[in-house]
């Protein structure tokens, strides 16, 4: 076999008080995707950083080696110049500009300091149609939705040279057809003799599109093998160290009175006059019942629970009740004095504090109740925080920790701890697993389940189809802002949530 | 975003050997170093043969450096408010001499009208932009920069550019007065009191709750420690006269300012709005509401701000206050404010104020010429920030 494209040998790297790798050895061939998975806090993330300069030569121990050279780099930029381009989960790319300026951006084709436009489209659209993507380079990336613009970030690290191309998580925000166009350049970028290095949480995928799999936990190498010879239960069991047998937990809820009801909920586009984003959607949750709302990205789940909320920006129309009694929802205060908890999508963004402390960031939403309507008590805050992580698990070293050096997972904890401390009747989860470790989903799974059982509502918005399934009571199904598919327990499988999500159900 | 997940550590802290201090009270002992290296300079470069020891430290001069400062720290309490709810404030320069012209102008109808009508209309005027800014949606700089520029105007056009000299005998002790010593011994007494009791009742909460209270020796060194400050400022303003007014009223101010940031629901809401404006609203904040009061409690503190500083100069001219607003906002900064919202407190911008009032009066003391003092301070803000973002890369 020839030599490797890359090489890492024996990589160790530091934090305070944490050695996040410990001597880990990870090596890629021309021509080959070679997976990396692992739990969050594995070292995935660090391990390519390292490779991507992001921390710089003489930060870490042992070697890299492209094309048999050692490399030291001493930034992102000397990475690249080295031929390795890393997509990293967050974008890098900016909204107002259009495509081809952000595929050279910072390699603009120049002459005399001045930006040659015709030379930069001309490229730009060269590197798009060997992507074979129908995109306009002029179009400004604003415009593209979130799978598009993954694929631009894709075609610049391309146009960048790189033969070494890692992707961290490229599937989390695409929908299924926008990953079928992703995993077809994959393919092809393969058989052109490019190395790629493929990072993903979906074991299905990535058992789908490697040739290796090497699984990282607590900074060490578990294992590294042809992907031929691994299933998803081996992987799962490598990962957690354990086996994982069933991970969703099987206790029947036995649905009471209806305690939420929304009725034709219509929501329009804000930037779109006239296009309604949800329309005319009904349903109903019992006490103790958990509803699963399947649907592709983009057919308006998120939407619907914004609008029910009173935190969409856009029109919204539609009557709720909860516990029999008519509601109105103006914005979130309202929704939340009625005894409805939102635990958003996108933590980072619209769930935490990430500058704050845990415990501020628990005692939001309820504060008023915990504290008084206007004194806080840091004490009975503490103590309520407290209680908080003892009951969800919550690993940190104390409520006073901030949020931002937490695992995914134990922030993900917080901000369902947070709407827990409101006492809601009915409680909205949209992705509550999302980009977070096996460990950590199975224990948000259980709080589901749990919580059910004591009574509360629970409205489920997942992408994760077996997650819906395994969860939920009853599952409706969105296509487009309407509503396609209704299904119980017994009834919903796979193939008719998906029939339903897809517009084709009968 | 490349270490979040990898961080497991908590950043919020620093290890020194064996002691491990969170970041921020680390931060705030660099502080108070710099501002001890910068008074040991000034005290040594100030020995003469009638002061051998120095003057700066001297009680007369430091009397000086704090009514000095006590106009920046009191709109440096109110900018923090702002500051922390990711807004700014640059039009507090023209109010401080909008509402001090309109005390001036009002005079004539006695002591309370006067001094209400600062206070009052600052209120007005910082509830106006607030609500600008809050529900126009109209950025913050925009809005105080217009401001900025506005009420400048106002107050040239009412005063028709003349200075108005303060008559009123009250309206001028506010800025100069001092405190007879008995009654500083008595406040000093009343200070040291409330010291036990806040400590005592706070380990009393903290043992209903549950949780862990600090050991016998911790509780005396917390009471003792204020406590001999305390004892100490008071001292040494009654060796030279008592204690300035002004101070007092900026002390006042700051406790009501570090309760209402630390310890109220509009505090935390505020801290809320600038670490995250999307969770805040999400988890139920009336973002839009607090943000205006936020603007109109800066108002009613450039509204005192400015009696304090008309009752010393003696009279309010149109061109007072001008550049104020720098002064606080850098007040802010070099205590460990963050302009993109969601830290800073209080106490940090008080002792921002105080390192800007030193230098300001120890250059002054060695006759350093005004172009090089602008230079200086300066260099010092940035410089300032500088040291505290290389700290913050590297935990």
């Amino acid at each position: 076999m020839a030599a490797p494209l890359l090489e890492m040998r024996n990589i160790s790297k530091r934090f305070p008080g944490v050695l996040a790798l410990d001597r880990v050895s990870f090596d890629l061939h021309a021509g080959e995707v070679h997976a990396l998975v692992g739990e969050n806090g594995a070292g995935k993330s660090t391990l390519m950083n390292v490779l991507g300069g992001v921390y710089p030569f003489g930060t870490y121990d042992g070697d890299i080696l492209v094309g048999d050279k050692v490399q030291r780099f001493n930034g992102v930029h000397a990475s690249e110049d080295a031929g390795i381009a890393v997509v990293h989960q967050e974008l890098s790319l900016i909204p107002e500009f259009s495509i081809a300026e952000n595929i050279y951006l910072g390699r603009e084709p120049v002459r005399f300091g001045v930006i040659q436009t015709e030379n930069l489209f001309s490229h730009a659209q060269r590197v798009l149609d060997e992507l074979q993507l129908k995109l306009e380079p002029h179009i400004p990336v604003g415009y593209l939705g979130i799978g598009q613009q993954h694929l631009v970030e894709i075609a610049k690290a391309l146009a960048r040279n790189a033969r070494i191309l890692v992707l961290d998580e490229p599937t989390a925000a695409l929908t299924d057809t926008e990953a079928e166009v992703l995993f077809r350049i994959l393919r092809r970028l393969r058989e052109s003799g490019n190395g790629i290095v493929y990072i993903s949480h979906k074991l299905g995928e990535v058992l789908d599109l490697s040739d290796r799999i090497t699984v990282l936990r607590d900074g060490h190498t578990v294992s590294t093998d042809p992907t031929s010879a691994l299933d998803t239960h081996h992987l799962i069991a490598r990962m957690v160290g354990r086996e994982v047998t069933d991970i969703f937990p099987t206790t029947p809820h036995k649905p009471e009175n209806i305690v939420f009801e929304a009725r034709g909920v219509t929501v329009e586009d804000p930037n779109v006059a006239g296009k309604l984003l949800v329309d005319h959607v009904s349903f109903t949750v019992r006490r103790g019942e958990v509803l699963g709302i399947a649907g592709l990205v983009g057919a308006g789940r998120s939407d619907l629970m914004m609008a029910i909320f009173g935190a969409h920006p856009g029109k919204t129309a539609g009557e709720y009740f909860v516990a029999g009694s008519h509601i109105a929802i103006h914005k979130p205060a309202d929704a939340i004095g009625a005894g409805i908890g939102f635990v958003t999508e996108d933590r980072k963004r619209f769930g935490l504090l990430l500058d704050q402390p845990i415990v501020t960031n628990l005692t939001l939403a309820a504060l008023k109740r915990l504290s008084g309507p206007l004194v806080t008590h840091v004490d009975a805050e503490t103590a309520a925080g407290e209680r908080s992580m003892k009951e969800l698990r919550i690993k940190a070293p104390s409520v006073f920790t901030v949020v931002n050096t937490l695992s995914g997972g134990n922030q993900q904890k917080v901000v369902l701890a947070k709407w827990l401390l409101t006492n809601p009747k009915v409680l909205f989860l949209d992705e509550p697993t999302r980009g977070i470790d096996v460990g950590a989903k199975q224990e948000i799974y259980q709080q589901i389940t749990r919580l059910a059982s004591e009574g509360m509502a629970i409205v489920l918005v997942s992408s994760e189809l077996p997650e819906v399934l395994g969860l939920s009571d009853r599952v409706i199904v969105l296509h487009e802002g309407h509503l396609t598919g209704e299904f119980r327990r017994d009834e919903a499988t796979a193939e008719k949530v998906m029939a339903a999500a897809t517009g084709q159900a009968a | 975003m490349t270490t979040v997940e990898d961080a497991t550590h908590d950043l919020g802290e620093t290890r020194l050997g064996k002691l491990r201090i969170s970041t921020s009270a680390l931060r705030a002992y660099t502080m108070v170093i710099a501002l001890i290296v910068i008074w040991i300079f000034f005290q040594f470069k100030t020995r003469s043969d009638l002061y051998p020891y120095g003057l700066f430290l001297h009680p007369v001069n430091l009397a000086n450096l704090l009514k000095q400062m006590s106009v920046t720290g009191v709109l440096a309490v109110g900018m923090l408010m702002v500051i922390v709810a990711r807004q700014i404030d640059l039009s507090v320069g023209s109010i401080l001499g909008l509402v001090g012209g309109i005390a001036a102008m009002t005079q004539g109808w006695g002591l309370l009208p006067s001094l209400g009508s600062a206070i009052v209309i600052g209120i007005l005027v910082g509830a106006f932009q607030g609500s600008l800014v809050a529900y126009l949606n109209i950025p913050s700089f925009i809005v105080t920069l217009g401001g900025l520029l506005t009420w400048r105007g106002v107050i040239l056009y009412l005063s028709k550019g003349e200075t108005i000299p303060v008559r009123l005998p009250v309206f001028r002790l506010l800025g100069v007065a001092l405190l007879t010593p008995a009654s500083g011994i008595v406040l000093a007494a009343i200070a040291i009191v409330a010291v036990i009791w806040v400590n005592i009742q706070r380990d009393r909460t903290r043992r209903r709750y549950g949780l862990p209270v600090s050991s016998r020796p911790m509780l005396l060194a917390r009471i003792i420690f204020p406590s001999a400050l305390i004892a100490l400022f008071i001292y040494l303003m009654n060796l030279q006269g008592g204690v300035p007014l002004p101070v007092i009223i900026l002390l006042a101010v700051a406790i009501a300012g570090n309760f209402l940031t630390q310890n109220t629901t509009f505090g935390r809401y505020l801290y809320a709005i600038g670490s995250n404006p999307d969770a805040a609203r999400l988890s139920g904040v009336n973002s839009k509401r607090h943000i205006l009061i936020a603007f109109a409690i800066l108002g009613g503190l450039v509204g005192i701000a400015s009696l304090l500083h008309t009752g010393r100069v003696g009279s309010a001219s149109p061109d007072a206050g001008t550049l104020m607003e720098l002064d606080a906002i850098a007040a802010c900064v070099i205590g460990g404010t963050s302009l993109m919202g969601g830290r800073g407190k209080v106490s940090g911008a008080l002792l921002g104020a105080l390192v800007m009032a030193s230098l300001d009066n120890g250059m002054s003391l060695l006759s350093v010429e005004n172009a090089t003092q602008y230079i200086i301070k300066g260099a010092v803000l940035v410089a300032a920030v500088g040291f505290d973002m290389a700290g913050r890369r590297k935990s």
